[in-house]
This record gives structure tokens, C-alpha cells and sequence, in this order.
């Protein structure tokens, strides 16, 4: 049996006997326990395959995640163990725990892949934040479609008593920001679906469901998290780079005939995760990363490109929830901008004026430029500048994700655009970014003045 | 040690552009082109201290405050 790595000084007690498990010793990880035929991996499969939670004291096991240096997964590659420690809770007032597995980017597939094929590894790390944070109560966020299967997830631990706080499931609306952090608990509270509220300096961290301080944590997270737990964080940074140690999940469009999910090890080319050279670049017309509320990266400097938040930052993007989209370069980019710009305006929740109108301004500008670029009065400048009307003007960062959508793109694409701007509109090609059916019909009523 | 400057906070979802605090303290808030305040970031000079406490208390939908920034 392969030795774990681990310093001896935070070598955790097991509480069984059991034999210690196996780490994985290659870049997957999550996926090294999945069932390959796509069910689900069971209780029984689950324990056999990584044995059982160690038995952690709290401030130890905080220490070992901050060595880890495990980031957020979710979107905002936030300090895992930092936001942990950043929920204290008081007798009256004890933590939750949301496990937000809500995925409303479209684009997306892991966490719902983890939520049907590794629930247990997920509701493992979910317990471990409990035990850390103190909380007295799990919430599973998850899309309507799996709260069956997490259901009974659940129920299977129960009857073997594995996790003492209670964990319940909630069903997360199919919204673009359903995940997002006050929006996760609004729609928890019944308070709004999918509504975010402003928080000033204050986050749900301070006061969220039910008033209480709210971890909300995705559900990779908290999956890389229960195997830092058996295995330590020197194993976890065997993978990756200082700022950006271990793996994280893609979902890859656009590269293979179908969308898949794969586990990329950290600080590799994205060429070389993807299996593309730089001479395949010319066939791509730019890459999508981060998804909706990312940016674009011209093909070359996107594959040649060492995946880690810190690379994806310096190139205006960023690796966000972990969507890799590439756009055939005979493909029109302007209309898959525009039709995403679209998607994401009816997504909003429609509350502040700046985003209401700005939005609205950007998928209407960015109609024309695909469209009928000789209507659009003043220019690309007129696109440029609705971007700088909605950012950091919103309660929440959806109009900041969304100009940085545009501007990238303005940028990636601009040739593209000032051919437009020249020529008059591409011929239709095939879409490739994915679009909810009816997503765009549904948006909030505009509000009334 | 400096004491953390007062900024300008606005609720985007309270806010509805009626407009008055652009018309208070014009030196640090400008209207977008849908009436919505676009307020200049940084703390409030002291000669100013007083308009902007103004225009926090008179916005109807008590949308804007003078709040001292967390260090």
C-alpha cells in the first residue's frame, strides 16, 4: 500500500481500525473513486474505496486546510480555510453550512456530476466544515433534479450515524444566480428565488440562513477537502503550484463532440490537458474560460497557458467555476457574445436600475454588432462604455461577470468586430456556448419606475 | 494611526434614481444616463463631511449612507 505523505506533527487519529486507504496517486483524484459506468458510488463503495472520515480535532484540521492551500471552487478561488475560520458562530446564534452544489452556470456540468456520482465525497467535506465551523446544521443546495438521489445519500449515513450534525436538501432554482452566495440563501429562507440582497461590508458569512453566520461552500470544495482530510495537505500540494496546489474539475465544450469533465492538474498547460498543440490554434477562434461570468483568451496564449487562477487573472479572466469553452475560429464569436449577453440579461434578478438598464443596453448593442453591425449608432465605443455603466454597480458581481464577458471578447475578437463593423454580418454558423431552452423568455418584469 | 475615512455607500437595489443626491453633492455624485447615481470612490474629504451626511439623510429611499470603511 502506497504511504501517504503527511507531517507527523498533524498526523490525524483514525477512529477504526480500518485500514488507511490508498491516496490516488495520479492526477485524479475526485474522479479516481467514480463509477465508470456514470452510477452512483454507494455508501458501501465509498468507505471501501477511502475508508472513513479521520477523526480531526477542529483547529487541526483548519491548520492542515490552510497548509493545503485548497481554494474555492465555485467561481472566486477564495481561501478555503480563511473563509472557514471567517464564520464564528456564538451559543444562540450556531453556523450553517449550505453546500452549494446550485451550478446555475450553463455551461457547467461537474458539480451536478459530483452531486449523483460522489455524493458521499461531498457530504464528507460538508461534515468536516460542520465539525470545524461548529455548525449545527447541513444544507444541501442542489439542483432540483438530484434532490432525490442526495436524499438518500443522506439517509444511507444516517442509519450508520457517520455524521452527528443533521443534513437536510434544498432544491436550487435552474437560475443563472442561483448559486450566488446571498442568493443561495435567500432562496434557502424562501426570501426570493435566486434574488441576491446587498450585504454592504457585511456577508452571509456574518449573518445569513435564518439569520445565522452561513458558510456557503461549492460542492468541489468540499470534495477536495474530505481528501485532504484522509490524506494531508503535503499529498494535496503534490499537484499544482504554490498559489494554485491540486486538481480541479473542467467542463470542456467544444474540444471533443460532447461536453466533457475531466480533472486537470493545476499549473499544466491547458494545451496539454486539452491534448491540443499550438499549430491547433489556428483552428480556434478563442477560448472561453471561467464561463459566463469569464473572459475570453485568444487561442495561442490560452493553450500555451499554465492553468492556475493566477495565469487566468493576468490574461482578464479567470478559471471560475471551471468552464473551458473554445470557438472554432470559422465560427461567429459576435453571435454566441450576444446570445449569452441575451441569456444573461433575463437571468438577472432584475433589482438594481444599473444592471436592469445596462444589461438590457449590452445585449440590444451586441444584437446589432452581430447582426446589423451598420446600425450600431457610435460604435464599439457604445459597447465599451455600457460595460464601465454596469461595473461595481450592482448588489452583486453579475454585471461586473457579465462586462467582463464583453470587454474580453471586444478584445479577443476584435478583428472579428471591425470586420463587422466593415462588412456587415457573418453568415449563421451552429451555436456552441449552451443556452437554458426558455432561459431567455423568462426574465424578471422590467421594473417600474 | 489614521482613522479609516467615511465613504459614500449605496444600496443598488433601494435606490430608484430619483436624483437628489446628485443635486446635494454634486462634487462626488453624478447621474448615469438612466438617473442612477454614480458615486466617485474614496473617502470624503473633510470640507464635504457635512453636504454628504445631507445627502445620506435626504435620499426618500434611504438607499444612501456615510459610512466609516472597515480598516
Amino acid at each position: 500500500m502506497r504511504q501517504v505523505p503527511r507531517s507527523s506533527a498533524s498526523r490525524p487519529r483514525r477512529r477504526s481500525s480500518r485500514s488507511t486507504a490508498a491516496a490516488p496517486p495520479g492526477a485524479e483524484r475526485l474522479l479516481a473513486g467514480i463509477d465508470t459506468t456514470g452510477s452512483p458510488v454507494t455508501l458501501d463503495d465509498h468507505l471501501h474505496r477511502w475508508g472513513h472520515l479521520p477523526n480531526w480535532e477542529a483547529a487541526t484540521f483548519l491548520r492542515e486546510l490552510d497548509v493545503s492551500g485548497l481554494r474555492g471552487h465555485g467561481g472566486a478561488w477564495f481561501p478555503v480555510a480563511a473563509k472557514w475560520r471567517s464564520v464564528g458562530g456564538t451559543r444562540l446564534r450556531s453556523p450553517v453550512v449550505v453546500g452549494n452544489g446550485a451550478e446555475g452556470e450553463p455551461a457547467s456540468g461537474k458539480d451536478r456530476m459530483l452531486i449523483h456520482q460522489l455524493p458521499h465525497l461531498v457530504l464528507d467535506g460538508a461534515s468536516m466544515a460542520a465539525r470545524c465551523i461548529g455548525a449545527s446544521e447541513i444544507l444541501m443546495y442542489v439542483p432540483s433534479g438530484a434532490t432525490t438521489a442526495m436524499r438518500s445519500a443522506i439517509e444511507s449515513r444516517r442509519q450508520r450515524a457517520l455524521d452527528p450534525v443533521p443534513i437536510e436538501v434544498v432544491a436550487a432554482p435552474d437560475r443563472f444566480l442561483a448559486g450566488q452566495e446571498s442568493a443561495a440563501v435567500n432562496t434557502i429562507a424562501g426570501q426570493g428565488v435566486a434574488t441576491p440582497s446587498f450585504t454592504g461590508f457585511r456577508t452571509v458569512r456574518d449573518q445569513g440562513v435564518g439569520g445565522r453566520p452561513t458558510l456557503v461552500q461549492n460542492v468541489e470544495s468540499l470534495a477536495h477537502a474530505a481528501l485532504i482530510a484522509r490524506f494531508g495537505a503535503a499529498w494535496f500540494r503534490e499537484i499544482g503550484t504554490p498559489e494554485s496546489p491540486g486538481t480541479a474539475l473542467l467542463t470542456v465544450t467544444g474540444r471533443w463532440s460532447h461536453p466533457r469533465i475531466v480533472e486537470a492538474p493545476l499549473g499544466v498547460a491547458l494545451g496539454e490537458i486539452l491534448g491540443l498543440g499550438s499549430a491547433d490554434s489556428r483552428h480556434i477562434g478563442g477560448v472561453l474560460l471561467g464561463g459566463y461570468g469569464g473572459g475570453w483568451i485568444g487561442a495561442a496564449e490560452a493553450l500555451a497557458m499554465p492553468l492556475t487562477e493566477e495565469a487566468a487573472r493576468q490574461h482578464g479572466s479567470s478559471i471560475g467555476p471551471g468552464v473551458v469553452a473554445l470557438l472554432r475560429a470559422d465560427s461567429c464569436a459576435l453571435s454566441e457574445v450576444s446570445r449569452v449577453v441575451r441569456y444573461l440579461e433575463g437571468q438577472g434578478a432584475g433589482q438594481c436600475g444599473p444592471c436592469v438598464n445596462g444589461l438590457s443596453g449590452l445585449a440590444y448593442s451586441l444584437e446589432q454588432l452581430a447582426h446589423r453591425p451598420k446600425s450600431l449608432r457610435g460604435g464599439l465605443h457604445t459597447i465599451t462604455t455600457l460595460c464601465g455603466l454596469v461595473e461595481g454597480r450592482g448588489a452583486c458581481r453579475h454585471p461586473d461577470g457579465v462586462a467582463r464577458f464583453v470587454r474580453t471578447a471586444l478584445d479577443v475578437f476584435a478583428d472579428h468586430a471591425a470586420e463587422h463593423m466593415r462588412r456587415g454580418p457573418c453568415p449563421y454558423t451552429a451555436p456552441l456556448l449552451p443556452i437554458p431552452t426558455g432561459a431567455t423568455t423568462n426574465g424578471p418584469p422590467q421594473r417600474v419606475r | 494611526m489614521k482613522r479609516p475615512g467615511l465613504v459614500l455607500m449605496i444600496n443598488p437595489i433601494a435606490c430608484d434614481g430619483h436624483g437628489v443626491c446628485a443635486e446635494l453633492l454634486p462634487e462626488r455624485i453624478r447621474l448615469d444616463p438612466w438617473g442612477f447615481p454614480v458615486i466617485e470612490s474614496g473617502d470624503i474629504p473633510a470640507p464635504l463631511v457635512d453636504h454628504a451626511r445631507r445627502a445620506a439623510t435626504s435620499c426618500p429611499r434611504l438607499a444612501l449612507s456615510l459610512v466609516r470603511q472597515d480598516p
